[in-house]
């Protein structure tokens, strides 16, 4: 299935390959460095390219490419979803997936795609079994392993992978037995020009840190379980409960994990915690236009919303931008018209604003493009959706765990607010 | 070779200078500084007898290979360190042999002999890695020594060694595609595997060697069903996809006959819908469709995998939906990921906005989006779309917009009623600033307009005027020939244009002329009197053209239009050649045609066939005969009663065991809870039965005679315990012929317990062992509990016993928690022995040495279907565990062993004559041995 992997940096080097068959020759990422350069942004490389006897499937992840290179049929979903898990698992390893912190540990690199794959086939995708065959490299070990000459590979094979539960191994022991939750929610919103919402939908996820000794059986319960429509699960939760009871019950892996995403789109459910108004004009006769944002809280039940960050890409003719923020600080790119504004915290109390004029190219004609800003945001302690747990019992194990579950609501990828721009007479 | 590769290596390296890495790489230090040698110091590491230094220098070459550095030349101070007890270090030699060993065949035959080895190695973990690298090294020479270990290793005892044997199926099928046949064995044997940790690597298997022979899933349909969910997520996007195919082929097609369904109690339908499929149904009655359960069951079992974290498990059963599902069904489905195929429409209507475009998506996407909302777009919706339609023109992405007005014209073509509102807003776009834009709107009015022109007069002289201003080729040529197509409805315009348009002919790009004759030509047909002249100038200007396209144009056009004497009859028709009434276009999307592929498949995202695709079949008229998915019922019981983890969760906790009550009959051994998790090492005194075989391979034989090796026997079971004895217990056992860890002179026995009474039966163990003098017994562990994933109700154990070299038997009492049994085993005499390997003279030699008295030979006539080799090899193999030795003769078969206890040599003859006679001769130190084994083979080979 999957021939060959090249990791390709943001300059376009190839700084590492693994091959599970026979070897393809580098050149075959011509093709790809063609496909990057014909793109415009770098997210607009096509993820899969054909070329004469191969086919280069592609995901961008923290500012590398994983190329992966296929010679037949193959569902391209599959080597992708593949390939992203590859750079989670990476990113478990070495807590950053950067190109330094690869070439670092190339050799638990390596070890770790030959685990993962077996003639281009998966073989070990789960954490909690990689980890028992390839210990994670730590500043202690590597020094004693330097010292004693002993290894990063286990030498039995984890039982998990025998098991019926393949993502939790055996014989955990901890001292103290925690199990922490924290809710995300993320909301994607389109809001027109006038303030009301277009469409927005919020993507949730429940990431689960569980610490608990030796086979605990966890079962989770939501007040309000119907909110959830489109839910995607850990491998680890029972169908057939959810199905019939709503709870979510299952045998954790050990340590982090994401249990549940899921997805809530009614719109009448979603308010945007933030609302923006603007006014942008642009004056006949003159190369001045004036600018005026404004921000301020909505429905965020008493909850501070931090860290704002504004951003929009301005039109091109856009020369220059003079403004003045209430509060926090703003850039303007003069070659990209990227303007960004980092707010920071909202007091309901004081509006932030950014305020000023732009100058445009003399001559210029005036902007007929509607430029959008997007929104940035983060409110701990809720979920916008409302979602709440209702409670966490253990079975199967004696001891009394500790519990924690916390809220947070941010802004997805893209809070879109659209602008216009009046252009008087 | 190596040499100088690495000699052209290095000079190219010197020679680009700019190549920054190449000196100053901190990892590699100063390997690269000296010269030719400069991998002498790795070497030298490699060579020395530190682990740790060895570690460090396979570290350095592994960075090399990651960075697509060429470390050839150091193969053969790496291969010596395959034996390397560091587990670490051979783990990084296998990825550099992995790596390397197609380049240096030769060199990498070293290795060999250290997978055999590696194959037999008590750790299941050991040995599947050394079957993994000995199929991974693409070396034609080892091709019969990979498939004796694939055989072995898919018998194995640990279902991940199974698995690996799995993987290396496609491995050796692409390596030496002849051995097909034997790998469809293997796979047959494997498919039939219980364990989810296979199921899914041997269908990739399957796909990839024979996924021509359907016939081998039927008797695994339904397991697979049943396994699904608990496969791993790669194994069920492979399964899933086998199983559509499977699915195409053997069922009909539910969407033929009406539906009519066995309707499910997942499904909600309201009541009318419920009426009315009644109705059909009834009206259809002479033939009515009734689902086949099989089919029913796949559809029921990859439902709730619609759940699945991984997208490419969640497209595999949309896909499957689609091809498979009645299309009600699959309008209950929430399929998002479904963005650029669907046409059944209506489905989607809820999620419309979910596909409105923002503007951070990637282009591409935004493209995608917008098929989906023009696809989507109906009478009801389409002011809701066009709004949105409306924000996208402003957007600062141009191509995006250009897609955007694209998609305006499709929906104006597909829904009349909004048509003249597109049209308006299209005229309102030809205002606009940007070229592009405008160009991209004339050319969709000018599809647009030619479905109802004459309504549409003035927009037509609107555009008129735009040929002053629009610069673009391309809108201009749509231009003219909208003129000049409905030049009627603008009579006073269009000799106007043409006026404008002659003055400014040579300027202008080479479609423009062309549309301007074309222009000239219609004019001249419906209105000669004031453009005759016009015509005539247009015609003489590109006669003198550098295009020779224009040029020929102009002679055709001016003898078609132009009547004079030489002209024939054709001028006649000039007019209903120019006029002619032509057909709307229509606008259509460019992701149309794809349908042919299956879903989700590389080959339908790029519209094109990718290399080893499967057609998807067309449903079959009549369904095959459903029979043949029945099973043995023992067989199917043992299916359902695979209680699956997802689907009841039983197994832990304190839910109640769902699935006993599917498998009430069987009982389980009473899992106590154990006092900790961990399970009990059972693996590390059992091992693969692969040993035997191999043991005596040595490479240059098998490479002479691949016939050489001797065929994985069948291994006969014994009853222990009957039934009824053992009021329910009964126990079965076999000699793995596998060597028995602990203890080398002893031999393994694999016992087979199995719980058929309705009770528990708890600590098994043996107990009371009456001897003969000399002979011991390495007693099981008492049974207790089990490894979870065995959740059938039987259990495995193996013993070990010297037998001393003789066929006294073995007492002993096995006890439960409640009852006592005295059971013995008896050896046959020829599993007293192990294989060994000789070559051809050695047994010649070893032959000589032992003659007279330790001979014993027999005359016999060969049963009727044992005349050929094969069957000999099989039989003699199967009395008694030897192995064959080679020899040059067709006629003889030889075969060498060693009793285990005191190791004397066993040597076996069997030399064929005419007619099926046949002498058999036995050399043996141990006379009792001798005589006894010359029984059994003569009982063997005549029966």
């Amino acid at each position: 299935m999957i021939h060959s992997l090249f990791l390709v940096n943001a300059s376009g080097d190839i700084f590492l390959e693994k091959h599970w068959k026979s070897v393809v020759s580098r050149s075959v990422c011509d093709y790809f460095f063609e496909a990057q350069e014909r793109a415009t942004e770098p997210e607009n490389v096509p993820p899969v390219i054909p070329t004469p006897h191969h086919y280069l499937i592609s995901v961008l992840r923290h500012r590398i490419y994983f190329v992966a290179v296929i010679q037949s049929e193959v569902p391209p979903l599959f080597v992708i979803e593949f390939l992203h898990r590859v750079v989670d698992t990476f990113q478990d390893y070495f807590g950053v997936c950067t190109e330094a912190a690869i070439k670092d540990n190339v050799v638990v690199v390596y070890e770790l795609l030959e685990e993962m794959l077996d003639n281009g086939f998966p073989l070990a995708t789960e954490s909690n079994i990689l980890k028992e065959l390839i210990k994670p490299p730590t500043i202690l070990r590597t020094m004693v392993n330097t010292i004693t000459g002993s290894t990063n590979v286990g030498e039995q094979l984890p039982t998990g992978q025998l098991s019926v539960v393949p993502w939790r191994r055996t014989g955990v022991k901890y001292t103290n037995n925690e199990a922490y939750f924290d809710v995300v929610e993320e909301i994607d919103a389109i809001i027109d020009k006038s303030g009301s919402t277009i469409t927005a939908e919020i993507q949730g996820v429940i990431d689960a840190c569980v610490k608990l000794t030796g086979m605990p059986d966890l079962t989770l319960s939501f007040m309000n379980p119907r909110l959830l429509d489109d839910v995607s699960f850990h491998p680890c939760v029972r169908f057939k409960r959810w199905e019939a009871e709503r709870i979510l019950s299952f045998i954790p892996p050990d340590g982090n994990f994401r249990l549940l995403s899921y997805h809530v789109s009614s719109q009448n459910l979603v308010a945007i915690p933030v609302y923006v108004k603007h006014n942008i004009t642009f004056r006949e006769g003159s190369s001045q236009g004036r600018f005026d944002l404004t921000l301020g809280p909505k429905q965020t039940m008493g909850k501070a919303v931090e860290s704002v960050l504004v951003s929009s890409q301005l039109p091109r003719g856009v020369l220059n931008a003079n403004l003045n923020p209430s509060q926090g600080t703003y850039t303007f790119d003069p070659v990209t018209k990227l303007l960004s504004w980092d707010v920071g915290k909202i007091n309901p109390q004081k509006l932030p604003s950014l305020k000023g004029t732009m100058s445009l190219q003399a001559g210029a004609s005036k902007p007929d493009e509607n430029p959008t800003i997007n929104i940035q945001f983060k409110i701990q302690q809720m979920a916008i959706s409302g979602l709440k747990v209702n409670r966490l019992d253990m079975y199967g194990e004696k001891y009394k765990p500790f519990k924690g579950i916390k809220y947070m609501t941010k802004a997805g990828k893209s809070v879109l607010q659209r602008m216009h721009i009046v252009n008087c007479k | 070779m190596s040499a100088s590769s690495a000699f052209n290596d290095e000079k190219g390296g010197s020679s680009s200078v700019g190549e920054p890495e190449y000196g100053h790489d901190p990892a590699s230090g100063g390997i690269f500084s000296s010269d030719y040698k400069r991998h002498d110091d790795l070497k030298e590491m490699l060579d020395s007898n530190k682990d740790s230094l060895k570690l460090e220098a396979m570290k350095r070459i592994v960075a090399m290979i990651a960075r697509g550095k060429n470390a050839s030349d150091l193969f053969p101070a790496v291969v010596k360190n395959v034996a390397c007890k560091n587990i670490e270090v051979k783990k990084l030699v296998y990825v550099y042999l992995v790596r390397y060993a197609e380049e240096q065949q030769d060199l990498a035959l070293l290795s060999i002999s250290t997978f055999q080895r590696g194959l037999k190695d008590p750790n299941q973990l050991i040995r599947a890695s050394a079957l993994r690298v000995l199929s991974s090294i693409r070396v034609t020479i080892i091709v019969p020594i990979m498939m004796l270990a694939i055989k072995e290793a898919a018998s194995d005892m640990s279902p991940y060694v199974r698995k690996t044997a799995a993987h290396a199926i496609p491995k050796l099928y692409s390596l030496d595609p002849e051995q097909k046949d034997q790998l469809i064995e293997v796979i047959e044997k494997l498919l039939a595997d219980k364990t989810t940790l296979v199921a899914g690597s041997v269908v990739m298997a399957f796909e990839e060697v024979c996924p021509e022979r359907i016939d081998l899933i039927h008797k695994n349909y339904r397991k697979l069903c049943n396994l699904l969910i608990d496969v791993e997520e790669w194994g069920q996007v492979v399964i899933i996809n086998m199983l559509t195919r499977y699915a195409r082929t053997q069922f009909l097609n539910p969407n033929i006959n009406k539906t009519f369904y066995g309707s499910d109690e997942d499904e909600d339908e309201d009541e009318e819908e419920k009426e009315k499929k009644a109705e059909v149904a009834a009206m259809a009655k002479r033939k009515p469709y009734v689902m086949d359960p099989d089919h029913r069951l796949l559809l029921r079992n990859t439902k709730p995998l619609l759940q699945s974290r991984n997208a490419a498990v969640v497209m595999a059963v949309a896909q499957l939906y689609f091809h498979l599902a009645p299309k009600a069904e699959v309008a209950l489905l929430i399929l998002f990921e479904m963005i650029s195929t669907l046409y059944t429409c209506g489905m989607f209507e809820p999620y419309l906005k979910s596909f409105y475009i923002r503007s951070t998506d990637p282009t591409q996407i935004k493209v995608l989006k917008l098929e989906v909302l023009t696809n989507l777009a109906n009478e009801t919706n389409i002011s809701t779309i066009l709004r949105e339609f409306q924000t996208y023109i402003k957007s600062m992405d141009k191509d995006f917009v250009a897609a955007t007005i694209q998609a305006i014209g499709r929906c104006a073509t597909n829904i009349g009623e909004v048509r003249d509102t597109c049209l308006n807003g299209l005229v309102q776009l030809l205002s606009n600033r940007d070229e592009l834009v405008v160009a991209e709107s004339v050319v969709v009015i000018k599809k647009l307009l030619q479905m109802q022109p004459e309504k549409h007069s003035d927009i037509i002289k609107h555009m008129a005027k735009l040929t002053d201003n629009i610069q673009v080729p391309m809108a201009r040529a749509s231009i003219l020939w909208l003129i000049g197509e409905y030049c009627e409805h603008v009579p006073k315009i269009a000799p106007d244009v043409l006026r404008k348009m002659a003055k400014s002919f040579t300027n202008e790009e080479d479609i423009v002329k062309l549309q301007i004759i074309n222009l000239a030509a219609k004019l001249y047909l419906t209105n000669s009197k004031q453009t005759k002249l016009l015509t005539q100038y247009v015609l003489n200007l590109a006669k003198y053209d550098q295009n020779y396209d224009i040029r020929d144009r102009a002679r055709f056009i001016r003898q078609l239009i132009v009547p004079t004497e030489k002209s024939g009859a054709l001028s006649k028709y000039a007019k209903k050649l120019f006029l002619a009434l032509k057909p709307a276009p229509v606008l259509e999307s460019p992701f149309k045609d794809r349908d042919h592929f299956q879903l989700g498949s590389l080959s339908h995202l790029l519209n094109a066939k990718a290399g080893g695709y499967q057609e998807l079949p067309d449903w079959p008229e009549a369904a095959p005969d459903p029979s043949v998915r029945n099973v043995e019922v023992k067989e199917s019981v043992r299916a359902v009663g695979t209680v699956t983890y997802r689907d009841t969760g039983a197994l832990w906790g304190p839910q109640k065991m769902e699935g006993s009550e599917e498998s009430d009959s069987s009982c389980f051994f009473c899992i106590e809870p154990a006092p900790s998790p961990q399970v009990t090492p059972v693996n590390t005194f059992l091992s693969n039965s692969l040993v035997t075989d191999l043991e005596g391979l040595s490479l240059s034989d098998s490479v002479l005679s691949p016939a050489t090796i001797a065929p994985s026997s069948v291994l006969k079971n014994y009853e222990l315990l009957h039934r009824i004895t053992g009021e329910g217990l009964s126990v079965e056992y076999c000699f793995s012929r596998q060597p028995f860890s602990p203890d080398a002179n002893m031999v393994a026995v694999q016992m087979q317990f199995t719980n058929s009474a309705t009770s528990d039966t708890k600590n098994l163990h043996m107990e009371d062992v009456k001897l003969q003098s000399g002979m011991r017994v390495k007693e099981f562990p008492e049974i207790g509990e089990r490894e979870p994933e065995d959740i059938q109700c039987t259990a495995m154990a193996v013993m070990g016993i010297d037998f001393c070299d003789s066929t006294q038997a073995a007492n002993f009492q096995l006890c439960t928690h409640t009852r006592k049994f005295f059971v013995s085993i008896q050896p046959p005499v020829g599993e007293l022995m192990r294989p060994i390997f000789l070559t051809e003279n050695e047994f010649k030699k070893e032959q000589g040495q032992l003659m007279g008295m330790n001979e014993i030979t027999e005359k016999l006539t060969l049963d009727a279907k044992c005349r050929n080799e094969h069957a000999i090899v099989q039989r003699v193999t199967t009395a008694a565990n030897l192995s064959r030795v080679p020899c040059g003769s067709d006629k003889e078969c030889r075969f060498a062993g060693r009793t285990v206890t005191s190791s004397s040599l066993v040597l076996v003859t069997v030399a064929t004559k005419e007619e099926g006679a046949a002498q058999l001769t036995v050399n043996c130190e141990k006379m009792v041995i001798g005589t006894m084994l010359v029984k059994d083979i003569l009982l063997a080979l005549t029966q």
